[in-house]
Formats: C-alpha cells, sequence, structure tokens
C-alpha cells in the first residue's frame, strides 16, 4: 500500500504537476502572525518544558541500565559481605585501577599485562577465524550451489556442529605439537559451522527473480557469482561471521585454560591459582565487554552491507 | 510481415504429487516482427506460463517454439523479459542494472564509452535520466518498471516480453507507463508479447488480442484483431467505435464465454 501512494507522489512530481499544493496561503498567514506576535510571551513560558522533553526521553533510555547495573552492584556488595574470599566492588575497582595503569608491561611468558593477554586472545582468535573464514564461506559457496554436495555433507555437518570445539583440542594437540596452535584449530573448529551453513542457506535464498535474470541476460558463471550471488548472499555472510566470532569469543577462554601461555584464558587460570579473586572479576568484565564490542563491530558492517530486497 | 517466433502444437504440463496436470495444450500461434500481441484471461490459465516458453525459461512438454529460425531451447538476450515486479538487483544503481545487459549484449563488439552511451539512452528513452545514480530502493515502483523496460530495450532484442508489466502499480501511475510504453514502441518499432489481464490495456496497445481459456488445459480461444492506428491516444479512443468493439469482443469472451469458476 505505501509504495503504491509512494510511486503515485514520485510520478506527479515527475511530471511536475502539483497535485497537492501546500495548504492555501491565505490561512496560512494569520496562523503566521499569531505566532510571532505570541513568542515572547509563549517563548519565556514553555522553554522549560521544551527542555524537559528531550531531557525526560533521555532518562527513559538511560535510567532502566544505570538502575540494573546498580541492582547488580548491590546484589555483588551483598554477596561479597557475605560470602569469605569474594571481594567487594570497591576493591575490585581499586585492583583494576592499578592493572590498567599498566597493561603492556612484560615480566617474561608467565608475567604481563593483561592488555597483552588480551590481545594475545585476539590474535588467537582472529588467525582461527581467518582460517575458518577461508575454507568456510567457499565451501557454503558450494553447498548452497550443488545439491549433491549439500546431500553429501550435511549429515556430516550435523554430526559434527553439535561437538563441544574443546574436543577437538587433543586432536590439535596431537597434530601441532604445541599448545599454541591447538588452541587456534579449536577457534577454526568452532568458527567453520556458523560460516558454512549461513552461507549455503544465502545461496540457496537468492530469489529466484534474481536467478532469472541472469538467465534471461545469459551472464556468465563469474557475474552471477560477483553480480548476484556474491551480494545476495553478503548479509547472510556476515550473520554466519558474527555468530562464529560471538563462539570464537566464548571458546578462547576456555581453550586457554586448558593450554597457558599468554592469554585472557589462561590469565583468569593463572590469577585463581595465586588466589586474586578480584583480577578474576574484572576478566570476566573484560572479556564480555570485549565480546560486546566485536559483536556491535560487525552490526556495524552487517547494517552497512543490507539492501532492502523487498522494495 | 516476416515470422518471428512461431508456436507449434506447444503443450505444457507438470509433474505433480496428484498426478499429470496440463496447463496448457494444442497452442498454435505466430507472432510476426513489429507486431504487439497481448495475451488474456482469467487467473491461472497459463498466460504467464506461455510467455516462459517463448522466454525459455521453462522448456515445453510438446511441440515446438521457434524463433528466428531456431528452436528455442533456453532464455537469452535475443528474448528479453520484463518482469512483474521488476526484478531489479538492489545492490546496483539504476545505471548499473541497465549496463548489466547492455554489457553483456554489445561488451564484445563495443567500447566502454559506446556502452555507456547506449545504457544513458535507455534510461533517458523512459525519462528516468535524473535517477540513473539511485538504487533501486530510493525510488518508486513505477520508476522502477521504467528501469526494468529500459533494461530490456537496451538489449535491442529480437522480441521483448513482458510478464503483466504494470500489474504491481496502481491505476495512475500504470497508465503513465502505458504511455511511455507506446511511444517507446513507436520508436523502436519492437515486437512484443505482454500477458495482460487488463481489457482496456489490451486493447490500448496490441495489434492483436489472443484470448485464453480457462485451465487446466488451457488454449487459445480467441484471436481479435485491434485495427485501431498508432500512435494511439487513450483520450480519443474512448469514444472510438473499433475501440469499444475490441473491448467488448473481448469482455464477451471473459465473462460470458469463460466464465471463471468461483475460486
Amino acid at each position: 500500500m505505501s509504495a503504491a501512494s509512494l510511486s503515485l507522489k514520485a510520478d506527479d512530481s515527475e511530471t511536475g504537476a502539483p497535485l497537492l499544493p501546500a495548504s492555501p496561503a491565505s490561512p496560512a498567514k494569520p496562523t503566521e502572525s499569531h505566532m510571532t506576535s505570541a513568542a515572547p510571551v509563549v517563548a519565556s513560558k514553555p522553554a522549560p518544558k521544551n527542555l524537559a522533553e528531550p531531557l525526560g526521553r533521555a532518562m527513559r533510555i538511560i535510567l532502566p541500565p544505570v538502575l540494573g547495573f546498580a541492582l547488580l552492584l548491590g546484589i555483588w556488595a551483598i554477596v561479597a559481605m557475605t560470602t569469605k574470599g569474594i571481594p567487594g566492588p570497591l576493591a575490585v575497582w581499586q585492583a583494576a585501577a592499578s592493572l590498567f595503569a599498566d597493561p603492556f608491561y612484560s615480566n617474561g611468558p608467565n608475567d604481563q599485562g593483561i592488555g597483552w593477554n588480551i590481545l594475545s586472545s585476539l590474535k588467537r582468535v582472529g588467525i582461527g577465524f581467518g582460517f575458518a573464514a577461508a575454507v568456510g564461506i567457499p565451501l557454503g559457496f558450494l553447498i548452497g550451489r550443488f545439491r549433491f554436495l549439500n546431500a553429501a555433507l550435511d549429515p556430516i555437518i550435523s554430526l559434527l556442529r553439535p561437538v563441544s570445539p574443546l574436543a577437538w583440542l587433543p586432536i590439535g594437540l596431537l597434530v601441532f605439537k604445541r599448545a599454541d596452535p591447538a588452541a587456534t584449530w579449536t577457534i577454526f573448529i568452532c568458527s567453520i559451522w556458523p560460516m558454512i551453513l549461513n552461507t549455503a542457506q544465502g545461496v540457496q535464498r537468492v530469489p529466484q527473480d534474481y536467478m532469472n535474470v541472469a538467465r534471461v541476460l545469459n551472464l556468465s558463471e563469474w557475474k552471477i557469482l560477483t553480480k548476484i550471488l556474491f551480494p545476495s548472499v553478503l548479509p547472510y555472510m556476515l550473520t554466519g561471521i558474527r555468530l562464529s566470532i560471538g563462539t570464537a569469543w566464548l571458546v578462547i577462554v576456555a581453550a586457554e585454560m586448558l593450554t597457558g601461555g599468554v592469554g585472557i584464558g589462561f590469565w583468569v587460570w593463572d590469577e585463581w591459582n595465586n588466589l586474586k579473586v578480584e583480577h578474576i572479576i574484572i576478566a570476566i568484565f573484560v572479556i564480555g565487554l570485549v565480546g560486546l564490542l566485536l559483536e556491535q563491530a560487525l552490526l556495524l558492517i552487517a547494517r552497512k552491507f543490507s539492501h532492502d530486497s523487498n522494495s | 510481415m516476416k515470422p518471428l517466433v512461431q508456436i507449434q502444437n506447444v503443450g505444457m504440463s507438470f509433474e505433480t504429487k496428484k498426478g499429470r496436470f496440463v496447463a496448457l495444450r494444442d497452442i498454435n500461434l505466430q507472432i510476426n516482427e513489429g507486431e504487439v500481441v497481448s495475451l488474456i484471461g482469467h487467473s491461472g490459465c497459463g498466460k504467464s506460463t506461455l510467455l516462459n516458453l517463448i522466454a525459455g525459461l521453462t522448456l515445453p512438454t510438446d511441440g515446438a517454439l521457434i524463433c528466428n529460425g531456431r528452436e528455442i531451447a533456453g532464455p537469452g538476450p535475443e528474448r528479453a523479459v520484463v518482469f512483474q515486479n521488476h526484478s531489479l538487483l538492489p545492490w546496483l544503481t539504476c545505471f548499473d542494472n541497465v549496463y548489466l545487459g547492455v554489457e553483456r549484449v554489445f561488451g564484445q563488439k563495443e567500447g566502454k564509452d559506446k556502452l555507456r552511451a547506449r545504457t544513458q539512452a535507455a534510461i533517458e528513452m523512459v525519462h528516468m535520466g535524473h535517477a540513473a545514480t539511485k538504487y533501486p530502493g530510493e525510488i518508486s515502483g513505477g520508476m522502477k518498471q521504467r528501469i526494468g523496460i529500459a533494461r530490456a530495450f537496451a538489449m535491442e532484442p529480437k522480441i521483448l516480453l513482458m510478464d503483466e508489466p504494470f500489474g504491481a502499480l496502481d491505476a495512475l501511475t500504470r497508465a503513465a507507463l502505458q504511455d511511455e510504453l507506446i511511444g517507446v514502441m513507436q520508436k523502436t518499432g519492437a515486437t512484443v508479447v505482454m500477458v495482460t489481464h487488463d481489457v482496456d490495456e489490451a486493447v490500448l496497445l496490441s495489434d492483436r488480442v489472443v484470448m485464453l481459456t480457462n485451465g487446466p488445459a488451457a488454449t487459445i480461444g480467441e484471436i481479435l484483431d485491434v485495427r485501431l492506428d498508432k500512435p494511439r491516444d487513450r483520450l480519443t479512443l474512448a469514444t472510438d467505435a473499433e475501440y469499444t468493439r475490441c473491448r467488448a469482443a473481448i469482455i464477451e469472451f471473459l465473462y460470458q464465454k469463460q466464465v471463471r469458476k468461483a475460486a
């Protein structure tokens, strides 16, 4: 309905026929003069109201999350007071302040600043995820395009997908002989499934209309891939990437706890061994924050590449 | 007049769960060069199926279709299609949408400048020069269909196939686009086959109106010759005796001879 009315308006403007003249000029004038004459009187009164309006809206947006965090801090403080060994918000805040005063120090492989730990975790995720994208996206395209491959690989994927990526860690240790690539390997495994499945689904859901256009224009396979399939699948691919990154960030903490080295997961375990519980709580917040930023960044990219195909 | 498309004893049936469904049978039709032919009939009578057969998007189960002396074995740019829902690629600008077809047809013989000039000319022919750099999502439904028509004409097809090209548009926009199409057809002398369910549209635009009987197993019921001079003007036609005769003949066919069963 809205599309029809839209097109009507647009076509009118095109022919230059003003079908809907803006409200007649004569009645517009009195209201205008009324406005100007009343302005000095009116302006002083509704000014606080005008200011209160956006302020109220801002409060409605900001207040609930602030209250939520306050509640969290409150519960945490109560738990900390009643439970031995759990530091309260203030203690954690002080620990964080000293921790983040120098995030990039390095005293040998087992004692590095939190900045280095986060960066090396992100590096592992990046490498594992990159390999997964390099394998998963083309594989997804093939599975989506060729029914035979889909039928052949679907049962395998269905079988392996529910397996925790950590179960693959020993295989990684066995093959790569070192802890670091083994952790990257688990990231690869957990990232690849959403990438394959979403890409394949995107390819299968390319609207038949677009494929008909390709057939009528008799486009080459390369043109079909670059001009129709890829742009059409891109939003699905980005969803796959977002899910992959999310899972990868979940898994890296667990993987690093098992493999050791430098990394936020290992750091959590190390601080547990040192019984620095406030550092563990800091790590929880840091991991959450990094995950949130990754997710938001990818959502931002996805929004940029989304196109309303139904319009 | 040279026959451009010959449809010989064509039948189309589909295998369904309930068995064989015959959509079309015994279709014989010849479309001459420069002719504008409308296919009209109640919905579900297989008029779009027939158009898809000419396009080569589907192949007939019986009989044969011949275009320009060759059997139609698949779709190709010599038989351009204007789809009902315009089917513009939303990630390409209007210009690039048209260019995609132009490049495919003329890319091997002509340079980039020539291709761009062709694209621009086609877009200006449908009076969309101002929107060439816009994306389909940014323009109205009527404008999108103009670009769809420009894309088809820009390929200089032997025959232009239109599947209810204005079906999704409101009445005023539809009239504007019909007039536009009359102008473009006049300029290019194109051969056109158009599916429609609009009686006035069929009479206004065509040289012949092919009326299909109700499905299943639909076939050609009657063919009406529209003997009106071109270019046609909807205002003067409204009171024209021939126009009224054609209109009456189609309405009689659709609502008396081929009464549609209650859906």
